[in-house]
């Protein structure tokens, strides 16, 4: 199991947009990927609504993990998308 | 004729017949079933239905408003695909032994309601495309398969709110502009309306649903959020009028869109745009400004119940420079007081406030304040270019305070390890006739001069610019400022600074060759300005 810390940048933190770009990424993986929203709630990160239900801001820390069979290559991946939109 | 009034999201003016939206909602009943196995399969299909029809109009939108503002029908697609909202669907059916399109509905209300809980307006309108997609999905259980009318007539659509989907589903070519009773202005409806400069009005009130008829002559102005129904002859005479006027202007602004700044005979001056909030940013970047010659770091104060914070600052700026991406940004640090008043600043009530404690004067008294707002200014420096302007100069002592006072946030910026760009341009404001008059000695200490023709009237002339009964005795063009104007345009370039003018006079097009002839090098004016400016600008010739 691999996990990921960042702080959200984004001014307007994991809206659908980026939302949606995480899920396709995530559901390319066999890995389970939870986001976690520090303080509060987590989500699968291949569910959509899920994700979007966290009401991720900017400012607020996040924690990603990834466990299976692929969790470096999801690791790379989603800490990769998260960096450069969020 | 009646009038209603919602927000207007796309400035433009439209007249002609209403047409009030059908929507074809079926209405959802609860019915028993037996076999459960087969209302899922309903499902399936309906949803394969639903991902067709939405990949349709996701190609049009892409055609027609572009890759960012389609992508929304893609989440629409993996929203119908979500694991959360399917397991919901069959655990209604199989569980209440209930037909498909009451779980789909019961669904649908449970998502909505979650993102209507959230906190943040953004994510609360996100309940409208959860609604959407559901009652797509159960229209494609139908018969008919949920496909829209149509016809050939243009019209003006008024609805009570308007999917997404439904909005680019609209055939563009007959649709004159957009009206509807509820709706937020961060609703995708109201993105796409201004993507495709359709001009819309949202928010309007339900009673307009009611008011108006199928064909009424409707006038719709979206700079005014104003609707008119069944308006009189001369109200049309002049809302043709101004219609004709606005796309006037929308021509000359395709026409000169990216064009640059340069006279006939090769002179190459500056447009720049005056604003006074982060939401002024996509007005100054519709009307093609080259940069912010003026941005007004007030509102920060104005709009909050206590001095904001660096963090807030900092984010505000930071959120300009990268919008105007590696454009000139100039932000003029804290100009209250005389006019502009703020509770929490607790000032003395002063018998004469233009003569008084504002602007600079309140910086170097309270340092405090000064400090935390340059400290978020140079934070933010390294996201783009950024000038520093301050107001209100009379002293050469009052600069070498600011200098100190610049060099010690860069300092602890410094030491503390936190970036801060290396060539950020340090200005002053020149207003007063005392800055004018040694505009000599104060050259030499900066990389600009802005010139604020407002306040260099008032003081020049002696004229209090609240006082309307003055305005015979107030002449903009008086020699006196004009000759301020130009002693220190070459006080400026003969110490290797630039300098602009963001006053009013900036606008004044009756100026603009008298001011391009004194060598100015930048004009800062209002967004709607800048290219009726750039059109004047290319018009004259310097050389005669």
């Amino acid at each position: 199991m691999k996990t990921f810390n960042y702080t959200i940048t984004d001014a307007v933190g994991i809206h659908a947009r980026p939302a949606g770009k995480l899920v396709k990424l995530a559901k390319g993986f066999e890995s389970k990927i939870t986001l976690e929203k520090q303080g509060g709630k987590s989500a699968d990160l291949t569910k959509l609504m899920a994700v979007m239900g966290l009401g991720v801001k900017c400012g607020d820390n996040i924690i990603v993990s990834f466990d299976g069979a692929d969790e470096q290559a999801a690791f790379d991946a989603v800490t990769e998308l998260i960096k450069a939109e969020l | 004729m009646l009038q209603f009034k919602g927000k207007g999201v796309y400035s433009a003016i439209a007249i002609g017949a209403a047409s009030l939206f059908k929507r074809q909602q079926a209405q959802v009943r609860r019915k028993h079933v037996e076999d459960t196995q087969s209302e899922i399969t309903r499902v399936e299909s309906a949803k394969q239905k639903a991902i067709d029809q939405l990949s349709e109009i996701y190609e049009k939108a892409l055609k027609e408003v572009g890759e960012t503002n389609a992508q929304i029908f893609e989440i629409h697609m993996m929203m119908l695909e979500d694991d959360d909202y399917n397991e919901s669907i069959q655990n209604i059916i199989t569980t209440q032994s209930v037909n498909a399109e009451y779980a789909v509905a019961v669904t649908a209300d449970n998502f909505s309601e979650m993102f209507t809980a959230m906190d943040d307006p953004y994510m609360q309108a996100r309940a409208a495309d959860v609604k959407d997609i559901s009652n797509r999905l159960i229209a494609c259980m139908g018969e008919d398969g949920g496909e829209a009318d149509s016809g050939s007539e243009k019209m003006i659509v008024i609805a009570d709110d308007l999917a997404p989907s439904e909005t680019v589903s609209l055939d563009k070519d007959r649709v004159l502009a957009f009206v509807t009773a509820g709706g937020s202005s961060n609703s995708h409806t109201a993105i796409l309306a201004r993507n495709m400069n359709i001009p819309a009005v949202i928010g309007v009130g339900e009673e307009i649903l009611k008011a108006v008829k199928d064909g009424q002559t409707v006038v719709v102005n979206g700079y005014t959020g104003e609707i008119t129904v069944e308006p009189d002859e001369e109200f049309i005479a002049q809302a043709k009028a101004k219609q004709q006027e606005d796309l006037h202007k929308k021509a000359l602004l395709q026409e000169l869109k990216g064009k640059p700044n340069v006279t006939l005979d090769g002179t190459k001056v500056n447009v720049y745009a005056n604003i006074g909030g982060v939401d002024g940013i996509g007005a100054v970047l519709a009307n093609d400004a080259g940069g912010i010659g003026l941005f007004r770091s007030e509102f920060l104060y104005l709009e909050s119940s206590d001095y904001p914070t660096e963090e807030e600052q900092f984010r505000a700026y930071k959120r300009v420079l990268e919008s105007m991406a590696g454009k000139k940004v100039i932000i003029r640090t804290l100009d209250i007081g005389a006019d502009k008043q703020i509770d929490y600043f607790k000032l003395e009530k002063e018998d004469n406030p233009a003569l008084g404690f504002r602007a600079i004067r309140i910086c170097l008294t309270r340092p405090q304040i000064f400090e935390t707002q340059l400290r978020a200014l140079y934070r933010a420096s390294v996201y783009g270019e950024l000038g520093i302007m301050f107001p209100m100069i009379t002293s050469v002592s009052e600069l070498e305070k600011i200098k100190q006072a610049c060099d010690k946030v860069k300092s602890d910026l410094a030491d503390e390890g936190i970036p801060f760009a290396q060539n950020v341009e340090i200005g002053i404001m020149i207003e007063t006739p005392a800055a004018a008059v040694i505009s000599d000695r104060l050259a030499p200490m900066v990389d600009f001069f802005s010139v604020g023709t407002n306040d260099l009237t008032q003081y020049t002339l002696a004229c209090d610019r609240q006082n309307a009964a003055l305005e015979q005795f107030v002449d903009t063009h008086h020699e006196a400022i004009l000759r301020l104007i130009e002693m220190s345009a070459k006080n400026a370039h003969a110490n290797g600074a630039w300098i602009g003018i963001c006053g009013e006079l900036a606008a004044d097009l009756s100026l603009t060759e008298t001011f391009l002839r004194m060598g100015i090098d930048e004009l800062s004016v209002s967004p709607p300005f800048v290219l009726p400016l750039r059109d004047k600008i290319r018009s004259l010739d310097l050389s005669k």
